[in-house]
């Protein structure tokens, strides 16, 4: 078991993360465990508000207070880091982590040249002179697809399109060669017919570099065509993982199933997975048992009455009783 | 573009000529000129001719009209009260104010900027806390107040610096400074924070609202996930993009900022264009009122309209709305 967790770039272990209220304390993630190993992309999929963003903002420390990490470990190449202050995740992000936020109209400072935030990028993290980081960034925006990257290096974001821009985005997750990106839904604001682009230049980046990506995505179509393998969340849990030809094929869980059954057809894209009657409950309502239980078809009295935890099954991990012995 | 340049300066042009019925009005009618102007020995006859002289029998809309001319020439006649042209009085007291407003507008934004920021970034700490208090206390004190606080404390108790006047001013061509002396930086020090005051509150608190909206924004999101430190990102990233509207709020209220030094002015004994007005007032000497009201929502609209201007040249969004 250690063994195999040192070989991932990523591992997170039953990470908790609340957030104290008013009316309580809320948790947004309750034992949330996935690895991730070097050069894989690991796809997250999940209805909105399943705490897919969540998950990528506490591994990367971002969680906006009052909402903290309440349990669990997150290991990064064999480090922890859920422990470290803000100034060493500082040496972190972008490092270690880089990462790729859902609209590229609104993540680049309009203020600053694209260039001037690539070569910030690469000197805060790398020991290089101005000159050399200019040449890196230069090269960099060659890399993502950017025609005339001396040119436009000068060039402020909006006079980028939204495609082009998600290009200088993924550049400056790429700036300081980190192990993982996290891309939170890096197309779902971008135009269809240039969303397979994005999504293949990532998948081409990442396995030149090496690098593995968490890719949060509400895009069933994007997670058969590039993730390795896949990860299920539902109400602020994990309820499978697994490879993705398994998980696509052949589902363990009932949500994910359900979740499959809102695929027209494999490579086509549907916006929203809302196939599945009602919808899931807030965070502050979550029923005993297993927090699926009154959507799922096949619930059983077990399932009202007691939690599953994830177990493995077959290639990969389930949290159902079907799984576990049944639901009676 | 050029439709919405026309515009903005026709509107300017239409103030300012309300602004001179005002002054006419004031000049013309609270008293009659004559009589101001006349002393005791003048005969019955000479009235009448000084009358016709002053053109005061022809139509309402004639004289308004000579006014306005020669108001846009510079012309607002002579002081009743010394006989010297009201232009090269104002213009004698012009660089006292001018200073005044200036220092008083760099201190506020010296001072206000970096509160704002402080408070914006450590909110619900008790001393941010206890500035937000401060400063509505600061924007409800009047400014007389203030500034004979500042006299009592600083001045008469602890003797660091003058209670009045501008101390020794040097003369550059026709513009008299008190920056290059000791005695009038020293002078400036109370008056201009007096009058400052109220501004740097606005500064302040509208640096503060930009940063927490911009705060929150996507791209300090992600300069912090591409691992920005935080004083650069406060400083830096977040901090430029509030100064567009700190900018234009001083630029527009640099105009109400010299009305204002009208109260300063009067207590600390400064020989501004406001202590002039005042002056004027208690002689009844109506051109140099009228001159003083002109000259001031002279700058003011200015002020306005080049901020609009400006403002449309920057924003092409903007442009295209007023089109
Ligand atoms: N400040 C907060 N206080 C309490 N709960 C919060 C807070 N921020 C987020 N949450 C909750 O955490 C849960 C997870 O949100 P998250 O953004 O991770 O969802 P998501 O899976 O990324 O959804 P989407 O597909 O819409 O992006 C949501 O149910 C949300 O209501
Ligand atoms: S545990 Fe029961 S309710 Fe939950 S998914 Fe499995 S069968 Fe359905
Ligand atoms: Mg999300």
């Amino acid at each position: 078991m250690t063994e195999h967790l040192s070989s991932a770039v990523l591992d997170v272990r039953g990470l908790c993360v609340e957030f104290p209220g008013r009316h309580g304390t809320v948790s947004a993630l309750s034992d949330v465990s996935l690895s991730i190993r070097p050069g894989e992309i690991l796809g997250v999929v999940g209805e909105s508000g399943a705490g897919k963003s969540m998950t990528g903002l506490a591994v990367q420390g971002l969680l906006e207070p009052p909402g903290r990490i309440s349990g669990g470990e997150v290991w990064l190449a064999g480090r922890r880091i859920d422990q470290l202050d803000d100034k060493e995740m500082q040496q972190v992000r972008g490092r270690q982590i880089g990462a790729i936020f859902q609209d590229p109209l609104t993540s680049l400072n309009p203020l600053f040249t694209i260039g001037a935030q690539l070569v910030e990028t690469i000197r805060l993290h790398l020991k290089l002179s101005k000159a050399d980081a200019k040449a890196r960034a230069i090269q960099l925006l060659k890399e993502v697809g950017i025609p005339a990257p001396e040119a436009r290096y000068d060039h402020y974001p909006h006079q980028f399109s939204g495609g082009m821009r998600q290009r200088v985005v993924i550049a400056l997750a790429l700036a300081a060669e980190p192990k993982l990106i996290i891309a939170d839904e890096p197309t779902t604001a971008l135009d269809v017919s240039i969303q397979a682009q994005i999504t293949s230049l990532l998948r081409r980046l990442c396995d030149d570099h090496g690098t593995a990506v968490m890719l949060v995505t509400h895009d069933m179509g994007v997670i058969a065509e590039t993730a390795d393998r896949v990860a299920v969340m539902y109400a602020g849990r994990l309820v499978e993982i697994g490879p993705v030809g398994d998980v696509l094929k052949n589902a363990r869980h009932p949500y994910t199933r359900g979740l499959m059954a809102s695929i027209p057809a494999l490579g086509r894209r549907v916006e929203r997975l809302n196939q599945i009657d009602g919808s899931m409950p807030r965070l502050n309502a979550i029923p005993t048992g297993c927090a699926f239980n009154p959507r799922c078809p096949e619930a059983g009295p077990r399932c009202r009455k007691d939690r599953p935890e994830p177990a493995p099954v077959g290639s990969g991990v389930s949290a159902c009783w079907l799984n576990a012995g049944g639901v009676l | 573009m050029i439709v919405f340049l026309i515009k903005r300066l026709a509107n300017a042009v239409l103030v300012m000529l309300a602004v001179a019925l005002l002054a006419f009005l004031i000049f013309r009618f609270a008293g009659d000129p004559v009589e101001l102007m006349a002393n005791e020995q003048m005969s019955q006859a000479d009235r009448i001719e000084l009358r016709e002289k002053l053109g005061l029998n022809d139509s309402f809309l004639t004289q308004y009209g000579r006014f306005v001319v020669n108001a846009a020439r510079g012309d607002f006649g002579i002081s009743y009260r010394n006989g010297q042209d009201v232009m090269t009085l104002i213009a004698e007291r012009f660089p006292a104010t001018m200073e005044l407003a200036l220092v008083a507008t760099i201190l506020s934004l010296l001072i206000g900027i970096p509160l704002g920021v402080v408070t914006a970034i450590h909110r619900g700490r008790w001393y941010s806390e206890g500035l937000q208090f401060v400063s509505i206390i600061g924007v409800s004190l009047p400014s007389f107040v203030v500034g004979i606080l500042l006299i009592l404390v600083f001045a008469v108790t602890l003797g660091l610096v003058p209670a009045f006047g501008r101390g020794d001013v040097v003369q550059l061509g026709w513009w008299s400074t008190g920056l290059l002396t000791a005695s009038g930086r020293a002078s400036l020090l109370l008056p201009s924070l007096a009058l400052a005051l109220y501004q740097i509150t606005l500064v302040m608190r509208l640096v503060r609202a930009e940063m927490m909206e911009v705060l929150r924004s996507d791209f300090v999101k992600f300069a912090r996930a591409r691992g920005v430190p935080r004083r650069r990102i406060y400083f830096r990233h977040a901090l430029r993009n509030c100064l567009m509207p700190v900018v234009t709020m001083t630029a527009m209220n640099f105009g109400s900022l010299i009305a204002f030094a009208l109260i300063t002015e009067t207590v600390f004994q400064w020989p501004g264009m406001g202590m002039l007005f005042i002056q004027a007032v208690t002689f009844l000497d109506m051109p140099v009122m009228a001159g003083y009201l002109c000259i001031v929502s002279f700058i003011f609209v200015t002020l306005n309209t080049l901020v609009d201007i400006a403002y449309a040249v920057i924003d092409p969004r903007l442009r295209d709305a007023t089109r």
